[in-house]
């Protein structure tokens, strides 16, 4: 099956558009930022940024209801920004200050919130995949109704545990979405250089898995597919992939200059497919905003990103007693659900 | 109002670089996202990116420049309809921030005085009241019942690995656990070590208690990414939100005539992580009042149990609800003459060499560490201070052995009280043999922990 491409005038209010608008530009424009403090060396390390593939997590989040868990790989930041996350508490992380959502302990790559049930932000390709069938395990087990959004690449997809996952999960009829972020590019490889098959979710069928193609671009689109996802696991049918087709816009990591690829092909994808200018053409077309009121959401989100850039500058560096604290949990820090 | 472009670092290493192509010019706008500069690093050529909007005022480094430090301003950026002039110049608003504050150093930690340390406080209690009655129990019927027991007080706890629901156990340790808590809570696994080590993990996450059985703790390796990585480590880089309260099971070490690839013990391995606990019992009392401890304990645990030991038996007090700490060591013998530390199967070499040597009249203490992370070094070093001797006793290899670790802690701690050098008996140093002599000859034995005591002795 190809990528759904809505030919029907969307229906969806102004008001769900102009949210998914400032929920992408916040992503977008935190990424930015967080591009400039790395430059200016307050950001070390790996930093993966999200430019580009906006519309997979605000879509999908739009798809969840209060509960429903979510994990991904070490490109994180916008997953947590889309789950409600304080953009603050991400910068100051990503700083490596005690404000960060990790004490600064995590850095960019490994970061978690539990009151937002978002379970990280993991370093090694392919291990949050049962990782997020294990949480859906939990809630089968709980029969709390709640399913896992569990977020891959399309270079994880080539990880052998992913397929230990699909088998158990859907032998075991666990609530999970598996959402397979096809970025086309596994760093520097090529999806046609790394992977046998150009569709991916059909790996699924091997597992009686059923899965579909997503406009990944396109945040309505994106939207419609998860529901679709959310209403089979909720029913209790078991795991539901998602392969979305997005673009990064940017390297694999803030140090790789993206030799692979020629600059046409990225402008050509920001140009022609750019997720938030598709939205922002609704919104102005449907005379559903005027361009001040686009401008004003622009200045908003501007704040918000200025403020957890001043924040993640501010907040002092964790004190040294840190070193040797959240190794072990004590007796009495009892893991609740 | 004018701000500064800085030079960016665009490596975690990079600390300048040079300014190899402006891709704008003076006057030009910019929008974030186009493309300013090719600055080349150490590694390769990066375009550079606009973040502001804005227009590009002045070119302060012309292109070609090498040897640019990471933050010099680069350019100036104004605002549409604004003016470049240098007073703008003079003081523009840099868009970035200040470097972060040095936190002050760290103190320089003091070497722990080598010499004559107080004798170290240890909790030398019995595990059980005396006059407790006991009923002899093998260490897999031990094993099985602490898990039955904690399963029937906490529903979260769970049973899942190769073999343990409907064949009831590779080594029938969980013989019995299907019948009475079922499917949902005793689950037989495909054989997928490495995926069900994390679908445990994050159900551990998700505020399950798992306990996940390895057929062996070889197979494990196919999944110590999961056990290391992500259960070991999660609780630390969330900064203490979340963890992984859940226990890795199984038979480690030699079996008998497997070879290779099923004959390894991991208890030097696990024992290095920060982030595990790591219990090796010994006798079936241990076996059971440690798993219950496992279980309940809010970390990743890994209980390596020994195939050879599964059928032994031990007294077992009968108490409602017995538990053993983690980190207390069991004096097996008092001596005066050496003390030997062991654990886990290593243990009957110990207690065997001992009893020889008494008829030899060389009094050997003997120590059972039961736990290796925390381990109890001070009952060890206790005891090193009234024998100057020590003795260390295990199946693995040599190198990087839980032997080593004890010799250099006493070596810093008790180095004025040893009388001889602190000798490590160990596995050989090579794969295990088929062969059933070779085995026995690759596996430490009781002759040369004999020889060991004499040594260190000058018998």
């Amino acid at each position: 099956m190809a990528a759904r491409k809505s030919t029907k005038k969307p229906n969806v209010s102004a008001d769900e558009l102009k949210t998914y608008y400032r929920e992408m530009l916040l992503i977008r424009r935190f990424e930015e930022k967080a591009g400039q403090l790395y430059g200016m060396g307050l950001i070390g390390g790996f930093c993966h940024l999200y430019i580009g593939q906006e519309a997979v997590v605000v879509g999908l989040e739009a798809a969840a209801e209060e509960g429903d868990k979510r994990i991904t790989s070490y490109r994180d930041h916008g997953h947590m920004l889309a789950c409600g996350m304080d953009p603050d508490g991400v910068m100051a992380e990503l700083t490596g200050r005690a404000g960060g959502y990790s004490k600064g302990k995590g850095g960019s790559m490994h970061m978690f919130s539990k009151e937002k049930h978002f379970y990280g932000g993991h370093g090694i390709v392919g291990a949050q995949v049962p990782l997020g069938a294990g949480l859906a395990f939990a809630d089968k087990y709980k029969g709390n109704g709640r399913v896992t959004f569990t977020y891959f690449g399309d270079g994880a997809a080539n990880q052998g545990q992913v397929y230990e996952a699909f088998n158990m999960a859907a032998l075991w009829d666990l609530p999970v979405i598996f959402v397979i972020e096809n970025n086309q590019y596994a760093m520097g490889t090529s999806q046609a250089r790394s992977t046998s098959t150009p569709d991916i979710y059909t790996r699924g069928a091997a597992f009686g898995i059923p899965g579909e193609a997503v406009d990944g671009m396109n945040v309505l689109s994106v939207k419609e597919a998860g529901e679709r996802a959310v209403a089979h696991c909720r029913s209790g049918k078991g795991p539901y992939i998602l392969e979305v087709k997005t673009y990064r816009y940017r390297g694999h990591s803030m140090s790789d200059p993206a030799k692979y690829r020629t600059r046409e092909e990225v402008q050509k994808m920001r140009s022609e497919r750019d997720p938030i200018e598709q939205v922002r053409e609704m919104l102005l077309t449907g005379k559903h905003a005027t361009e001040d009121d686009l401008k004003a959401i622009d200045k908003e989100i501007k704040d918000i990103v200025n403020k957890s850039a001043e924040f993640s500058k501010e907040s002092p560096e964790p004190s040294l007693d840190e070193l040797w604290t959240d190794i072990y949990a004590d007796a009495t820090q009892q893991q609740s659900a | 109002m004018a701000s500064e472009i800085l030079m960016p670092a665009l490596s975690p290493t990079m600390e300048e670089g040079t300014l190899a192509k402006w891709l704008v010019k003076e006057g030009d706008t910019v929008n974030s996202g186009d493309i300013l500069a090719e600055i080349e690093t150490d590694k390769a050529t990066m375009e550079f990116e606009a973040v502001d909007e804005g227009v590009i005022g002045k070119i302060l480094i012309p292109e070609g420049s090498e040897g640019v430090k990471v933050n010099t301003a680069i350019a100036v950026l104004l605002d549409e309809g604004e003016s470049y002039d240098a007073d703008t110049a003079s003081a523009p608003a840099a868009s970035g921030g200040a470097a972060p504050v040095e936190a002050p150093a760290a103190p320089t930690p003091v070497p722990a005085a080598a010499a004559a340390p107080a004798a170290p406080e240890v909790d030398d209690s019995p595990d059980w009241p005396e006059g407790t009655p006991t009923v002899q129990t093998t260490v897999r019927e031990a094993l099985r019942d602490a898990m039955a027991e904690e399963m029937r007080s906490d529903e979260n706890v769970f049973l899942m690995g190769e073999e343990v629901a409907e064949y009831q156990g590779a080594y029938k340790v969980s013989q019995g656990l299907l019948d009475e808590f079922g499917p949902k809570r005793v689950i037989d696994t495909p054989i997928t070590e490495h995926g069900f080590a994390g679908i445990a993990t994050g159900a551990a996450f998700g505020g399950l208690r798992p306990i996940v059985e390895f057929m062996t703790f070889n197979f494990a390796m196919q999944a110590i990414d999961h056990i290391i990585n992500s259960a070991a480590k999660t609780l630390y880089m969330s900064g203490g939100q979340m963890g992984a309260p859940m226990v890795f099971r199984g038979p480690n070490g030699a079996a008998a005539r497997v070879g290779a690839q099923h004959s390894q013990d991991y208890a030097a391995w696990y024992m290095q992580i920060p982030g595990l606990k790591v219990a090796m019992p010994y006798s079936a009392a241990d076996a059971k009042g440690l798993m219950k401890t496992a279980i309940r304990d809010n970390n990743p645990v890994i209980f390596l149990e020994n195939e050879i030991l599964y059928g032994r038996s031990f007294e077992v007090p009968k108490l409602d609800d017995f538990t053993v700490p983690f980190g207390k060591a069991r004096i097996w013998r008092q001596g005066e003459d050496v003390t030997i530390v062991s654990f886990g199967i290593g243990m009957q070499y110990a207690l065997q060499a001992a009893e020889k040597l008494a008829g030899e009249g060389i009094s050997a203490e003997v120590i059972d560490l039961r736990t290796l992370r925390p381990m109890d070094l001070p009952t060890v070093i206790k005891s090193v201070m009234k024998t100057n001797r020590l003795v260390t006793v295990e199946e693995g290899w040599p190198q990087g052995s839980v032997g080593s670790y004890i010799a250099s802690e006493v070596m810093q701690q008790a180095f004025d009280y040893l009388d001889a050098p602190v000798i490590t008996c160990t596995g050989k140093d090579v794969p295990m043999p088929y062969a059933a002599n070779l085995e026995k000859h690759a596996l430490v034995t009781t002759d040369e922990v004999i020889a060991a005591v004499k040594q260190v002795t000058y018998r």
